[in-house]
């Protein structure tokens, strides 16, 4: 089949960027990232510099891919990661527009790359169970439900690419922030710093430049991994009670 | 001091308060927007009795205004319940602004209403509204004959202006947009999200919308039609 | 050079503890003065980088992709083996160890092994306190499921992503220490050379993969922990990204790769589609729990499946291993694949796959229960492949997948290099010639939490090391070697893609160094791949700068790597004249074509010494001797 691309190309975090047009050939067995590989191998034969895309995986789970296809994060299939996009999906001659994420919280480094940093110092705010190594507990001493256990799994899942910033209108960060909030916040073992995380992840978000959350939904659409919009709810709730029962004097290690 | 308890409270002195945090932010305007919604339903309820006559209307207006007390905490209610709606909704829209200053070339719609994605529209065009809707039925600035206390006169002569009339159509069309995302989104908001409650949540948003739209824009059009003379 | 796996005295539970006690303490006031250079953010070097944090020692933690949460030990699917006996089906340490030597097809250190199976259980215990979801039980207690072909119960899962949960623990736990302080992390950095001072590891020099920058860290030991090393193959399950620098480097410096020929072909993975396949996905081997494996008796068939009837149907793993069927382990379910496929009965366009068969399950226990015990993976197959496996059968067809070869290290995981430490895929300790189903995450977490952090304290008590800085000599000459290589790569300025010689060396690995090998392929091999070499420094087509983000120009550098260790990988194949594990030799096999071990001339780890540029490696041999398991042939008749 025959594509006409439109791929946003930018040479660095400092300069400016534009749409580049480029026509390309691609089988619909192909992953969608594999007719962007052929496409670079023409360009480097022409001399000319190939498109940087992150991607590592190739399987979905590890979160290095991801860019903006007409208008949808990861593009048009459900619940699927651009590396696991095929271009059967496609047609011949279609016209297709590759953007990178666009957040402030996640400035360009080159073409459809971008810096997801932010994510990292995110969890570092307290997206953990502080349990050092060593000093833990038999682990069928403290049972779980299975219920909580799944839904805590169902919100792990989350792979960090950042789609949910990039398809919302706000570039709000709340579904990450809200899956690894409820991960760990519906597990007997997160108890102890439940509050104490939704403030601190939420105070660390802000800092970063993402917008707030309008409750629209895109997020929850474009999401590979179907992280839910009833997390963010979760979210919200921990960040209420705790903002509501914070005392500066009782935190434990002050 | 361990260090994991350095890496948990060493935010806390600087961290922003609830009204500096979105999520705080939201959860005001979740409440308010829950006040305000009472009051637009109260609202409707009174204005329908435009069809039991003008004794009725009439007598009801003349009630409110000589409860002085309820009249007074309705007003400073609805008027802090406007500026604290607004504030926040100002702010936060600032705030996308910056989280997104350079847009898409291409941006499609996925999964999401179009009420929720033109609350920031919406908002403000309902706040010019509500002013004109002062001036227009409380003040009479903006109307062309008013007479005080003679409620239902005003609104048939009111609404016998087809410009008038229209934006007031036009204003309750937003109305019910606002309030389709508004009504289940105060409940996410507020964090309460159940996979058994919230699609019943969204029903009755849906619900509540059409009502208010409904029996709102009824009046101009029975005006217009010549139904209430 | 005299290769010293320093393994205690004592009996075989002992040792670990022996081993312990026996080692210096760092006192708890110096280790902030002590700091630790950590490569790689997987399973093993998340968890290492966390605990010497967690301990206090000063630690800089690199990674190549943008964040420490994407290494590669995040696609593992399966789960990970413990011997907790929570089932009460009979498991035990000794089991899990037993079990592990055997499949290791015994050439694997017996004191590594037991070390393993004994520190697995504390791994659950740990991972589950950080908050790792795994299955549990209507009670509130761990699920465990019997994973490929052992016969207990011993496999914790969460869901088909196992990898993945215990990697979010690793680095939460990381980020925690970023958070104190104790941890300073190098995303998007690249380890291009290791700094030897005095002979010992003092530092690495990087790559920032966004600024271009080249430059020296220093520090008072290094760890590797980078994982394997398949991508040599151009084809396999690994991330794109993952590669051999970080330990072909040190290899050059003086660290012993051992038995790098081991490596692990995954039987259940979705075959190639066209010559633009850029990497291969594997489904769990679950699959083969209901699924029959099957190819049509005449060559050539190209009727399609479904028309080809009963009779005319070669399930050639039921009619050749009655007794373990469709379940026989991994190297010998691929090498039978790869048989079919030579016979010309092979299936898909490509002739290049064979069939995985539900057709039965389904009609013995209905779509519904097929769906629930393998709905994901069918979709993830729908997904790739454009087929609905319930009404045509799934092609597979075997793939690289792990490497059990690495740098060799003692018993306390430090290699021939004082202070450069190698845990987890990176190094070749624990899984012999062939590595069980579920036991890769649990050596990469072993090696991390459990293992190094001890170990590393011993050395750092007990060496004396000097203060010096990145202005050192040796320092600055290894700055310069990197800077000098990548100029090289970029001068080249030919005509190739660096893609183009990456798919042709991989082809020739995956042919004569593959599946099954044969003394003449190798011989060829090795040949082939270094006048590829030649060409590659003459006529690789390099774009762009050194400064800016180039990705161009880091597949070129790996790839400069590979070519090197994919002549030693012949090289030790063909030095091992015997079939074992995942290692096969034509030459060597039982007259019914089953590997056919030697254990009088071959029972050693071969660990090779580098002796410069052009020069032949020497082979150095670290004996293994069996004194709990007795030496035995496998047998799935």
């Amino acid at each position: 089949m025959k594509l006409t691309l439109h791929i946003w190309r930018q040479k660095n975090a400092s300069s400016a960027g534009k749409m580049v047009r480029y026509e390309t050939d691609a089988s619909e067995h192909m992953s969608f990232l594999e007719m962007l590989d052929v496409l670079n191998e023409r360009l480097i034969a022409q001399g000319e510099e190939p498109v940087a895309f992150d991607h590592d995986c190739r399987e979905g789970i590890c979160g290095s891919c991801g860019f903006v296809i007409n208008g949808v994060a990861h593009g048009p299939l459900p619940s699927t990661t651009v590396c696991q996009l095929h271009m059967r999906h496609f047609k011949d001659g279609d016209e297709l527009y590759l953007e990178p994420w666009r957040a402030a919280a996640f400035p360009v480094i080159k073409d459809l790359v971008v810096d997801r940093s932010a994510f990292d110092r995110i969890i570092a705010a307290g997206g953990y169970i502080s349990v050092s190594t060593g000093s833990a507990v038999d682990a069928n001493a403290l049972p779980v439900r299975k219920k909580d256990s799944d839904m805590a799994m169902d919100a792990a899942q989350c792979i960090g690419c950042g789609a949910c910033v990039a398809a919302c209108p706000n570039a709000s960060a709340s579904l990450f922030m809200s899956a690894k909030i409820s991960h760990l916040g519906l597990l007997p073992q997160g108890q102890p710093e439940r509050m104490e995380r939704a403030l601190n992840m939420v105070a660390a978000a802000n800092e970063e430049l993402f917008g707030s959350c309008t409750n629209i939904g895109e997020c929850e659409a474009v999401c590979p991994k179907g992280i839910r919009l009833e997390f963010i709810a979760r979210m919200n709730r921990d960040f209420l009670k705790a903002s509501w029962t914070f005392r500066a004097d009782r935190v434990e290690g002050d | 001091m361990s260090a994991a308890a350095t890496a948990l409270t060493g935010k806390s002195a600087d961290r922003p308060g609830f009204w500096a945090n979105p999520i705080g932010k939201k959860a005001v305007m979740a409440v308010t927007g829950f006040v305000l919604f009472g009051f637009v339903i109260g609202h409707m309820v009174g204005n329908l009795q435009v069809y039991l006559g003008p004794e009725k209307l009439d007598a009801y207006a003349e009630f409110l205004q000589k409860t002085k007390g309820l009249l007074w905490g309705a007003r400073i209610t609805l008027l802090t319940c406007v500026i604290l709606h607004v504030t926040a909704a100002f702010q936060l829209a600032g705030l996308q602004n910056k989280a997104r200053p350079q847009k898409y070339v291409k941006k499609t719609s996925a999964g999401s209403s179009y009420a929720s994605r033109t609350m920031y529209w919406s908002g403000p065009i309902l706040l010019a509204f509500i002013i004109y809707h002062l001036m227009h039925f409380t003040t009479g600035q903006a109307h062309p004959d008013f007479q005080p206390g003679m409620v239902y006169r005003n609104v048939v002569t009111g609404f016998q202006s087809v410009p008038a009339s229209l934006a007031y159509i036009v204003a309750m069309l937003m109305l019910g947009t606002h309030l389709y995302h508004g009504i289940w989104s105060m409940f996410q908001s507020v964090g309460i999200n159940h996979p058994k409650y919230t699609p019943l949540f969204k029903k009755l948003a849906a619900v509540m919308a059409a009502v208010l739209v409904g029996g709102n824009v009824s009046i101009p059009v029975a005006v217009m039609t010549g139904l209430i003379r | 050079m005299k290769l010293d796996a320093r393994i205690p005295s004592g009996p075989i539970e002992k040792k670990w503890e022996k081993c312990r006690f026996e080692m210096k303490l760092v006192n708890p006031a110096n280790k902030r003065k002590f700091s630790v250079i950590v490569v790689g953010t997987g399973l093993a070097g998340g968890s290492a980088a966390a605990t010497m944090g967690e301990l206090g020692y000063n630690v800089k933690a690199f990674c190549f992709q943008d964040s420490p949460r994407r290494a590669h030990s995040i696609a593992a699917q399966g789960g990970i083996n413990a011997a907790k006996n929570y089932q009460n089906d009979g498991d035990s340490i000794y089991r899990l160890f037993y079990d592990t030597v055997k499949g290791g097809d015994f050439r694997a250190r017996e004191a590594n092994v037991y070390r393993l199976a004994e520190i697995s259980v504390n791994i659950i215990d740990q991972c589950v306190a950080q908050g790792v979801p795994f299955a549990r039980e209507y009670g509130g207690l761990l699920a465990n499921r019997s994973f490929g072909g052992a016969q207990v119960s011993r496999t914790f899962y969460a869901r088909g992503q196992t990898g993945q949960q215990l990697l979010l623990g690793c680095y939460q736990a990381l980020e925690r220490q970023v958070q104190s302080g104790r941890v300073t992390m190098y995303p998007r950095h690249e380890m291009l050379e290791l700094i030897l001072i005095d002979g010992k590891a003092r530092g690495i020099v990087t790559r920032n993969l966004v600024t271009g920058q080249i430059e020296s860290h220093i520090a008072d030991a290094v760890v590797l922990a980078t994982g394997g090393y398949g991508n040599v193959f151009y084809l396999s399950t690994n991330a794109k990204g993952s590669n051999a620098t970080a330990i072909w480097r040190a290899h050059r410096k003086g660290a012993l790769f051992a038995n790098p020929c081991f490596t692990q072909i995954h039987p259940t993975c979705i075959p190639v589609s066209g010559d633009y396949q850029s990497k291969l996905t594997l489904m769990s081997e679950s699959l083969r729990n209901d699924g029959r494996i099957w190819v049509p008796q005449q060559k050539g068939d190209k009727r399609k499946p479904s028309q080809i009837p009963e009779g005319e149907r070669d399930y050639y793993l039921e009619r050749r291993y009655p007794s373990f069927g469709n379940l026989v382990p991994r190297d010998v379910a691929s090498r039978a694949a790869k048989g079919a496929c030579d016979e010309g009965r092979g299936v898909g366009e490509t002739g290049l796959g064979v069939y995985l068969d539900f057709g039965d399950a389904i009609r013995r226990l209905g779509k519904g229960v097929v769906a629930e015990r393998y709905g994901n993976l069918f979709e993830m197959y729908e997904r790739i492949t454009g087929e609905d496996p319930y009404s045509v059968p799934m092609r597979i067809f075997p793939a690289i997948h792990y490497t059990m070869g690495g740098l060799w290290v003692d018993y306390r995981l430090q290699s021939t290099i004082p202070g450069l430490f190698v845990i987890g895929e990176a190094n070749f300790s624990d899984h012999g010639a062939n590595r069980l189903g579920a036991s890769a995450l649990m050596q990469g977490l072993a090696d991390g939490y459990f293992v190094l952090p001890y170990t590393i304290g011993d050395y750092l008590a007990s060496t004396k090391l000097d203060k010096v800085d990145a202005s050192h000599a040796d320092a600055r000459a290894a700055q310069n070697e990197a800077n000098a290589q990548v100029k090289k790569l970029l001068g080249v300025q030919g005509k190739r893609t660096v893609d183009s010689f990456h798919r042709e060396m991989g082809k020739m690995m995956w042919d004569e160094c593959g599946m099954s090998r044969n003394a003449k392929g190798l011989e060829k091999a090795i040949g082939h791949i270094a006048a590829l070499e030649q060409e590659f420094w003459k006529d690789v087509k390099v774009i762009g700068a050194g400064e800016e983000l180039n990705q161009s120009l880091e597949k070129a550098g790996r790839l400069a790597d590979f070519f090197e260790l994919a002549q030693l990988m012949c090289r030790d194949a063909l030095e091992r004249q015997e079939s074992c594990g995942g290692h096969f030799r034509e030459e060597y096999q039982t007259p019914e074509g089953e590997a056919m071990r030697d254990d009088d001339d071959f029972c050693y780890a071969a660990a090779w010494e580098y002796k410069g540029p052009g020069k032949k490696h020497e082979l150095h041999k670290e004996s293994l001797s069996f004194e709990y398991v007795h030496l035995a042939q496998r047998s799935y008749k």
